[in-house]
């Protein structure tokens, strides 16, 4: 018998380790690694980034502090993936659609939907999902938001829409459900123009990456369904930036779909439903992600230019704290809704027996 | 006016709807070059191209996906599954995300799709792939589901649905797609929704059925007629919603009702007008509601089929049995 496997299985599985690094510009000492596209972001850019994460994290913070006071609904904490969330999202242009996921609520206010209406979704009223924008509302469904997103690219492509794409957004376990790869599939095999986004914070609630799958990177996930896809740096949001604009770019020049893996953290819990990351996280393991926090990267940068101030923070802060406090007063203020109005809002035309039940209601809901 | 077979009634619906809307599209498993499995949807790619009639990769969650997005950017999709066994990975789609988007979006978005899949056994095909899957999908609020017993209200019913804004899940069954012929009008006509159709005026006794069971029940009115008998024969047409009024009418004249399934007998669709009965006309009754349904088991293999559909014979001597209580 000859030595010689037929195969060498053990050299292609190493093979598929052989992948470039994440995509960067800044590093974590926001020392500048990409001195070419660091150039192409004017002065009052780089402060607007800076403005849009800062904006997220009062956000945050604010909401949080709703939660505590038990005033908000289901809310997916966002601190850590600021980079990633603005960088991608600023990418996005008004007439593009906007299938998020349940932790990309500050895209979907980016994109049009307004803080107030952000609560009520949270809180669970339909005025929450009335949002004007191109947008689903915030997919529970963990997968579902990439086959839709699939329809949605094939749409834009049969309307001729020009400079249009569909943006949507899972997590690392997302990657994980058969939906997201026949998302991809479907757009890859019709070339929509949609614009697939991992925000790969390294867990699923409790369970780890490692432990999703053998996959070296989930960005090759994207590979056999025949869309080019890459890892960046998830928080940096300059390349987060530069790269959904590239691949914006590529897509609307008539080229098919694109996946983006963003490495990232989600510094506190899964949810604000009580789940405490303790149980399933150390401390050494956390403490070089906080270090990789974006808002301190970018901050270094404008302050080194002159650009960014503490005071000048804190007053953002203020600001935006005191509009979500608006938000959420204004929130108050909506009148809850009734059975008759879900009977009615369950059919365009209502069905014969659904009319007795709006008869019904309705004498009920007038006493 | 020409006699054709249910699967022409509805390639004549598709032509007529893609010919009406430039909206329209039609995608599923081997739609196109092929027609479909069964040819209904033979030769319209030809006719409207690959733009609005095309093949998708085998994934039934993709394919309600997309029909969810096509939905929300302006389309009217048709989607097809294959066989009614498979939707089952398409279940989120159809009940998760499509049936809840109009509610969702307070009425401001809506998907008007239609979901054409055959169902139904008696044709012997393999494992898995004739499920009476009605019961489940009735228990989902915002969807339609459709049954047409006969060419004529197939043709009618599926531009009604297309035409709907609504999602509505069309169920086509395969025992009739090539048993039944009947005469057709060229052309466009509809059929409403959400209505039953008295198709036999009686006296005596009601049978309330759909789909494939109405013809069975037909023969039974015809034999009983001979001995004097007059059994009047309700065809639901949508079994969600049902239309309770044309039951409770005929209730009020007849006083004994026959509820027919080819789908196991729990839960879903005769439970339905049972429990509506009683709710709504039980003083009309005098006798119990007789029920006749496909036993609890998991859908038989091809061979046990014959056995476990419900046919003329069942249906007989549980009418027998109700009028003679
Ligand atoms: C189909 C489905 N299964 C399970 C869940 C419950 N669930 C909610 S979030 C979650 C983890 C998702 O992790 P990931 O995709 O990495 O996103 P992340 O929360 O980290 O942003 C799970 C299992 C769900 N929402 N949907």
């Amino acid at each position: 018998m000859a030595n010689k496997p037929i195969v060498d299985f053990e050299a292609i599985k190493n093979n598929l380790s052989n992948v470039s690094k994440p995509i960067q510009v800044l590093n974590e000492n926001a020392e500048i690694t990409d001195q070419e596209i660091f150039d192409t972001f004017s002065d009052d850019d780089l402060v607007e980034f800076m403005k849009k994460m800062v904006w997220e994290r009062a956000l945050h913070e604010q909401t949080m502090n709703f939660s505590r006071q038990g005033r908000m609904g289901f809310y997916a904490p966002t601190e850590g993936e600021e980079a990633s969330e603005m960088g991608t999202v600023l990418a996005m242009k008004k007439q593009d659609y906007l299938l998020p996921a349940y932790r990309d609520v500050p895209q979907l206010i980016q994109h049009g939907a307004t803080v107030t209406e952000a609560y009520l979704w949270s809180r669970g009223h339909v005025v929450g999902n009335k949002f004007k924008a191109r947008s689903m509302m915030p997919q529970i469904i963990i997968g579902a938001a990439y086959v839709e997103a699939a329809g949605v690219g094939l749409g834009i492509k049969k309307n001729k829409e020009e400079d249009t794409i569909a943006f949507t957004y899972t997590g690392d376990g997302g990657t994980s459900q058969g939906d997201s790869y026949e998302g991809m599939n479907f757009a890859g095999a019709y070339q929509a123009p949609v614009l697939f986004i991992v925000q790969n914070n390294g867990f699923a609630i409790s369970t780890p990456r490692v432990k999703q799958t053998a996959a070296p990177t989930l960005a090759q996930k994207a590979v056999a369904a025949g869309i080019p896809s890459v890892q960046v740096d998830g928080m940096d949001i300059l390349a987060c930036y530069a790269v959904a604009k590239a691949a914006r770019d590529y897509m609307v020049a008539g080229n098919g779909p694109v996946m983006i893996e963003t490495l990232t953290y989600r510094f506190g819990a899964h949810s604000s439903a009580g789940d405490d990351p303790k149980r399933y996280r150390t401390k050494e393991q956390e403490q070089p992600w906080f270090e990789k926090d974006p808002l301190i990267r970018l901050r270094k940068v404008l302050e080194d230019k002159g650009l960014w101030s503490e005071e000048q923070e804190d007053k953002l802060v203020d600001e935006y704290k005191a509009s979500f406090k608006e938000a959420i007063k204004e929130a108050d203020n909506v009148a809850p809704d009734k059975v008759s109005d879900m009977l009615k809002r369950t059919f365009e035309i209502p069905t014969p027996e659904m009319k007795q039940e709006i008869d019904k209601f309705e004498a009920k809901e007038s006493k | 006016m020409a006699k054709k077979t249910y699967i022409q009634a509805i390639t004549d619906a598709l032509d007529i709807v893609l010919e009406d809307d430039p909206k329209t599209l039609i995608f599923g498993e081997d739609v196109g070059k092929n027609g479909g499995v069964f040819r209904t949807t033979q030769g319209l790619q030809d006719k409207y191209g690959e733009d609005r009639v095309f093949d998708t990769p085998l994934a039934e969650s993709g394919i309600l996906g997309l029909a969810t997005g096509l939905g929300l950017t302006g389309w009217r999709p048709i989607p097809e599954i294959q066989f009614m066994g498979f939707s089952f990975e398409a279940v989120d789609q159809i009940a998760g995300q499509l049936a809840r988007m109009r509610f969702r979006f307070d009425g401001l978005k809506n998907a008007p799709v239609t979901i054409r899949t055959p169902y139904g056994g008696g044709t012997h095909t393999a494992e898995m792939h004739a499920d009476n899957l009605e019961n489940f999908f009735t228990g989902i609020p915002g969807l339609r589901v459709v049954m047409p017993s006969n060419p004529y209200d197939a043709k009618g019913l599926l531009i009604s649905s297309v035409e709907n804004n609504d999602p509505v899940l069309f169920m086509e069954n395969l025992k009739l797609y090539r048993s039944m012929k009947d005469d057709i009008p060229d052309g466009k006509y509809t059929v409403p929704l959400d209505k039953a159709n008295v198709v036999r005026e009686g006296n005596d006794i009601t049978i309330v059925a759909y789909g494939a069971e109405v013809n069975e029940a037909l023969k039974v009115a015809d034999t009983l007629a001979e001995k004097n008998v007059s059994v009047e024969v309700i065809d639901l047409r949508t079994v969600s919603p049902i239309d309770t009024e044309t039951i409770f009418k005929s209730i009020q004249k007849t006083h004994k009702v026959v509820i027919v399934q080819e789908a196991q007998k729990m839960a879903g669709v005769g439970a339905q007008v049972a429990s509506a009965i009683a709710e709504g006309a039980i003083l009309s009754l005098d006798a119990p509601v007789g029920r006749v349904a496909a036993p609890n088991s998991v859908y038989p293999f091809a061979l046990g089929e014959d056995i476990w559909i419900p046919r003329a014979k069942e249906i007989e001597e549980k009418v027998n049995e109700i009028l003679n209580y």
